[in-house]
């Protein structure tokens, strides 16, 4: 018996089969109202709670990350900040040691040349020209009345004479040593003009200090900043991270065009060497030993890198002293320099198998050369060029991915962070949507069974207007 | 000492353990009808010749056989050559390939006979010794068949995984005045190809060489 003819309660008269089922269905979910409605709002609260309790989870992984991230930042920017500061004060060791090491010489020099001109001073200094003893006795005596005598009037003449003579003399010998006095000045002139340049320099160093001094006092209040903690520094340093992160995966973009440039300059040469037609898994071995040489290359530029100190991606090498370091700047130098050989070597080869190809091809479509290439030895040189370059050129490649990798610390963490909170806050969406649709689906239950709902409604009002009415006849008794 | 020597040990025997033996070159078998009409179009065939050996990759191999009496030997092989994994000396060798067919092509004559089927089994039997990745067995023929009274033909054939492909297949005379005669031909061809386990396709427009080598 089939599963319809089981529901066919009146036989003939499927509508009124139909009928009674929604009677007797309206019927017990009326009777099962109750427990039906605490059912679902047992539902609706544990999707809410654990929605909740989800929520709360990852807000608190979220405030943890925004923590750690913090931490993580915080620690970075001191060390940048120890960096420059070190560097700053590197800078003030070699202005130090380059300008004021002399300052003992410089010193002397300016003591010596204070003392010649100080003596060339001494000597130059006035004497204005020593009047003669003698002449208040002939002042006197040419003030004596000659009361016509002419011997006397005589005499007066001559002592005339003889002091005009003498204040002659004396000024000649004035001015001849004004003019020596004026010689020594000009002889202090190149003296002055020296120590006036010796005095600049020394301005200049001191005022170059001066900066750096001011450099290492804003670095040193930043570093302070940091130190504390605050969120301002917190902020920056976010930023700079986020700046950061996208110029230095610009950069690695372009290094990636280069290498796959210098890829394609060595792939096809490369086939000569190790076969064309061998593969490793999917890819073509040639392929792969191009790949392998350029990641080779940049390997080594990052060794080189690390060793100058530039960079500081491995501790071990930074930490290596001096002699070893210098061993490894010689041994990574030598062997970039051996494979940006090979790879020129290469790109000549590729240069010859791309013309070969040329030509069996040309000689297959029976199509003959026209014409002789012009300055066919350009292309040829510039591969080789590009060859030799790009292998050096790819180990600057370190400092943006240094910046690279510590910046998108930060950045990961900035993201993790915003993808936390908009998970809690779809959790918390969810919790209140579950508790909505249990009020929702309550109301629902209640829609399917208004009939009974109503004559309830009916009932419970007439009740509860009897005894008010059964007053009020009491009343007007 | 002994935990490093166990890890080089283990990292070996993966290494030497999952090999890849995938084979990824080609191998491509051209037969080439030489009866009748047919042999007025050899230098069609000689311009896809030329467009192989232009496609063909260091490693590949390709060989070139006439459709003749009785294809099923070796003397009907043309040229057949793998070509070295070097590229400047597969260079040399598809020069040498070319000079040959280029031989071929100004000294071959009309034979009496068309038997194709001998031809498909010869194919088969080089690509197999190969060892080629990707099998191509291409028929440059109208597809009639004409053997020697006396040469059994008619037996199902083994292609396993080769792609059997028909070039340049011209109409008769007698498809013009019946055309149900060339479907029915290529249709049989496509059912013997098929039920051998190979692929089967038709390209006669030899200006799109390159579907050749696609799907």
């Amino acid at each position: 018996m089939s599963l319809t003819k089981l529901l066919i309660i009146w036989p003939g008269s499927p509508v009124m089969s139909m009928l009674i089922w929604i009677v007797v269905m309206v019927v017990l979910l009326y009777l099962a109202r109750t427990p039906a409605h605490r059912a679902i709002h047992s539902l609706a609260r544990v999707f809410h709670n654990a929605f909740r309790l989800m929520a709360r989870s990852v807000m608190l992984a979220e405030e943890k990350l925004v923590q750690r991230n913090k931490e993580v930042l915080l620690n970075a920017g001191v060390e940048s900040v120890e960096r420059l500061i070190e560097r700053e004060f590197h800078r003030v060791n070699s202005v130090v040691k380059r300008d004021l090491s002399g300052y003992p010489t410089l010193h002397r020099a300016l003591s010596d040349q204070t003392t010649k001109i100080d003596e060339d001073y001494k000597d130059s200094s006035e004497t204005p020209p020593p009047p003669p003893a003698w002449i208040n006795a002939m002042e006197a005596v040419a003030n004596l009345p000659s009361q016509g005598d002419g011997t006397v009037a005589n005499i007066l003449n001559e002592i005339h004479k003889t002091s005009v003579s003498q204040y002659k003399n004396t000024m000649a010998e004035y001015r001849k040593s004004v003019a020596e006095r004026h010689n020594l000045l000009k002889k202090m002139m190149p003296y002055w003009r020296r120590m006036a340049q010796t005095l600049e320099q020394v301005g200049k160093t001191i005022t170059g200090l001066h900066e750096r001094a001011n450099v290492i006092d804003n670095r040193m209040t930043e570093y302070e900043e940091i130190r504390e903690q605050t969120d301002k520094s917190a902020r920056m340093l976010t930023a700079s991270s986020l700046t950061q992160f996208f110029i230095s995966g610009f950069v690695l973009l372009i290094a990636i065009g280069g290498a796959v440039i210098n890829f394609n300059l060595i792939a096809l040469p490369m086939s000569e060497m190790v076969g064309g037609g061998s593969y490793i898994g999917h890819f073509k071995t040639a392929n792969v030993a191009a790949m392998v040489i350029i990641l080779v290359e940049v390997a080594m530029g990052l060794y080189l890198m690390e060793s100058l100190r530039i960079t500081r991606l491995f501790p071990i090498i930074g930490q290596m002293d001096d002699k070893m370091r210098t061993r490894m700047i010689w041994i990574t130098f030598s062997i970039l320099l051996v494979l940006a050989s090979v790879e020129a070597a290469l790109a000549f080869m590729r240069d010859q198998i791309a013309a070969d190809m040329q030509a069996l091809r040309q000689s297959l479509a029976a199509v003959e050369a026209t014409g002789v290439a012009v300055n066919s030895w350009i292309p040829t040189v510039g591969q080789m060029v590009m060859g030799f370059v790009l292998p050096f050129a790819l180990t600057f490649v370190a400092i943006p991915l240094e910046s690279f990798v510590h910046s998108s610390r930060t950045v990961l963490g900035v993201a993790g962070t915003a993808v936390l909170r908009w998970l809690s806050f779809f959790f918390r969406l969810l919790g209140n949507i579950s508790r909505y649709m249990g009020e929702l689906l309550v109301n629902i239950y209640d829609l399917f069974i208004f009939p009974p709902l109503w004559v309830e409604n009916l009932i419970r009002d007439k009740r509860q207007h009897q005894p008010e009415i059964i007053v009020e006849e009491e009343a007007s008794r | 000492m002994k935990k490093y020597l166990t890890l080089v040990l283990i990292l070996s025997a993966l290494l030497w353990g999952c090999p890849d033996t995938t084979s990824y070159s080609r191998g491509v078998y051209m037969l080439l009808d030489t009866s009748g009409t047919y042999k007025k179009e050899l230098k069609r065939a000689e311009a896809i010749i030329n467009y192989l050996l232009g496609t063909l990759q260091p490693g590949d191999s390709l060989a070139v056989a006439r459709i003749d009496s009785g294809s099923f030997s070796e003397k009907d092989i043309v040229a057949k050559m793998t070509f070295d994994k070097r590229p400047s000396v597969a260079n040399q060798q598809k020069r040498l390939f070319k000079q040959k067919i280029d031989d071929f092509v100004q000294t071959a004559r009309g034979s009496a006979y068309t038997d194709i089927t001998g031809g498909v089994l010869q194919s088969v039997e080089f690509l197999n010794e190969a060892g080629a990745g990707r099998k191509y067995i291409l028929i440059f023929s109208d597809l009639k068949e004409d053997l020697v009274k006396g040469h059994v033909r008619d037996f199902p054939i083994q292609v396993d995984g080769c792609n059997v492909i028909a070039l340049n297949v011209t109409k008769l005379r007698s498809d013009n005045v019946d055309p149900r005669e060339y479907y029915k031909r290529v249709e049989d061809w496509r059912s013997r190809v098929e039920s051998g386990g190979g692929t089967w396709r038709v390209v006669n427009d030899l200006e799109r060489l390159e579907n050749i080598f696609e799907g």
